[in-house]
């Protein structure tokens, strides 16, 4: 059964196509991979998804419902969190309280003070899970590209979303780190969480994930196994001829 | 700490309570406390807007004039005598303020940041027109008048102090719950990143807004309050930039978004501004040095004293917890070593 499914969405930019009919499916459960050259479309797809961006045309469904309109907000709390190309963290909020900003809120307990015990030893519990527990009172911004990059992931883990969206998850990040990236991603998947995951590193995507779909043009134009993929021809072509 | 920090701002209360009956010799030095305490409230509130989620508003004169307009009519629409009645009127015009605030306050936030703070700017200019020409209800540039109290020269100044030094005590415990809530994270969220922080859940429009009113609300206080003190209401002198301007300064001078911050000040600010009128009025000259004063703390503490002092702080403690484990390293090996260096130089 399919997560996510994205139905024939289109998005333009004034006279620039981003997104021309392109459909995707991510199945429960899965690491699902989003290549693609540059330019192709990758980002939009994910701030559509996200609702960032609205849609032209087209259908997104999460689970059965539609959230093709759905603001940023909405899109969260229903179950889908994101990070970004270029990581944004609360520059001036401390690590910790990072984390607390994602934590869902009621209306009724919004005046009350932030971090009860119980949301306390969550959040704490993964930025031991990323390796930042000693840094949790410092201030994001002092951090270094790869601690904001797990940051990032990490407080988006505090919502316990059922999808995660990764942009760019190894970009700038060093060997070592990428590594630890990947268990720990294959780690949440075994807990029952699903990935889409942009990424240039093909090592990285194709060592990670069982499903990759490949974008040219804001269209999708391949999609199956890493080696499915990777000897398509039209594939080749869009990487190589174009 | 704790401890300490408790009895530091208990001692700090019991200075401001005792300061006009046992400290303050002239009433020009109490008109000048009014005037702080005054304040102190209005930019507490500000900065419960403008300062936890980076938006700039330099038109909270609206709500100045649109508090202190409150407070001059029903004073003469309910026959209300001078005394402690009109002090209750207080609230009542802070609701006032507020009422205009959610309209204007929906509009303005439609646009972000520094469009914002140009929008608030034209607000400000258009309640400024329209206190000079309704005429049948400002009475223009004629100006109101609001019922004087009866107390004595001695003692006129006491009952403003301390009704100000409530409010400020008010301002500053909303600010306090705000800046500890789930509420207030979001607010300053949305000032280090207001679109990610949407994408988080936190339902900015709503947390502006409602940021927005409470501001509104102890800002129209401080122009009710202080058209009272004064006696005299006039479209330029409540709808005024020079509101806005103080406002802003205070905040940034003692450092945007901390609650002691834009208390300090208030507290820097007027007096000074008091003192160099009395000193300087008659030349402009006052407006000089102001200005003067404005540029040296930009360059010397461009973050707000708060904020650098607190860095400041906390650069030093860790130098020194740094030396602390360097000496204990160079104690065990390296101690020789270093002095040898040291003389070789």
């Amino acid at each position: 059964m399919s997560l996510l499914e994205v139905q024939q969405v289109s998005k333009a930019f004034g006279g620039i196509q981003a997104l021309t009919s392109c459909s995707l499916s991510v199945e429960k459960g899965s690491i699902t991979g989003l290549i693609g050259p540059n330019g192709s479309g990758k980002t939009t797809l994910f701030n559509v998804i996200t609702g960032y961006d609205s849609v032209d045309a087209g259908d997104i469904r999460l689970g059965g419902n539609d959230i093709t309109r759905a603001k940023p907000d909405r899109v969260f709390s229903m179950g889908i969190g994101r990070t970004f190309q270029l990581t944004r963290v609360f520059q001036r909020l401390t690590v910790l309280e990072n984390m607390h900003v994602a934590l869902p809120r009621k209306v009724r307990g919004l005046l009350l003070h932030w971090g009860s015990p119980h949301e306390q030893t969550r959040a704490l519990e993964l930025l031991d899970f990323v390796g930042l527990t000693k840094l949790k009172d410092q201030p994001a911004g002092t951090l270094s590209y790869g601690q904001k990059k797990l940051l990032e992931f990490a407080i988006i883990l505090v919502a316990e979303p059922k999808l995660i969206l990764l942009d760019e998850p190894a970009g700038g990040v060093n060997p070592t780190m990428i590594n630890e990236l990947g268990s720990r991603i294959r780690a949440l998947n075994e807990k029952g969480i699903t990935f889409l995951v942009v990424e240039h590193n093909m090592e990285f995507v194709m060592g990670l994930c069982k499903t990759v779909n490949v974008l040219h043009r804001g269209t999708t134009i391949a999609s199956g196994s890493p080696d499915e993929v990777r000897l398509n021809p039209a594939v080749l072509d869009a990487y190589l001829g174009a | 700490m704790k401890r300490v920090k408790i009895l530091v701002l208990l001692a700090l209360l019991l200075i401001a309570i005792v300061f006009p009956v046992l400290i303050s010799p002239t009433t020009a030095v109490n008109d000048m406390a009014v005037y702080t305490m005054i304040y102190a409230m209005g930019v507490t509130g500000w900065n419960i807007f403008s300062g936890y989620t980076g938006y700039i508003s330099i038109g909270h004169a609206v709500y100045f004039g649109i508090g202190a307009y409150t407070m001059a009519l029903t004073c003469q629409a309910w026959n209300v005598p001078g005394g402690y009645l009109p002090f209750l009127l207080l609230p009542l015009a802070g609701l006032v303020a507020c009422a205009f605030a959610v309209p204007l306050g929906f509009l303005a936030l439609r646009v972000r940041r520094y469009a914002f703070s140009v929008t608030t700017i034209a607000l400000m200019f258009i309640f400024q027109l329209l206190g000079y020409n309704l005429r049948g209800i400002t009475n223009g540039s004629l100006g109101l008048y609001l019922p004087q109290p009866s107390w004595s020269s001695g003692v006129y100044d006491l009952p403003f102090y301390y009704v100000g030094l409530a409010l400020l005590l008010l301002a500053i415990g909303v600010s306090w719950r705000v800046r500890h809530s789930k509420y207030g994270l979001g607010l300053l969220a949305i000032r280090d990143d207001e679109d990610r922080a949407f994408g988080l859940g936190v339902k900015t429009a709503a947390y502006k807004l409602s940021a927005y009113v409470i501001s509104a609300f102890f800002v129209g206080m401080t122009g009710a309050l202080f058209v009272y003190f004064l006696g005299t209401i006039f479209p330029q002198f409540v709808f005024d930039p020079i509101v806005d301007v103080n406002l802003t300064t205070m905040a940034f001078l003692g450092g945007l978004g901390t609650i002691s911050g834009p208390i300090l000040g208030a507290l820097i600010v007027t007096p000074l501004q008091q003192w160099l009128l009395l000193q300087f009025g008659g030349s402009s000259l006052n407006l000089i040095l102001f200005g003067s004063f404005l540029l040296v703390i930009l360059l010397l503490l461009p973050q707000g004293i708060v904020p650098s002092v607190q860095e400041r702080w906390a650069s030093w403690r860790a130098h020194r917890l740094e030396l602390a484990r360097v000496k204990s390293l160079n104690g065990t090996k390296n101690q020789p070593a270093l002095v040898e260096k040291r003389e070789g130089r």
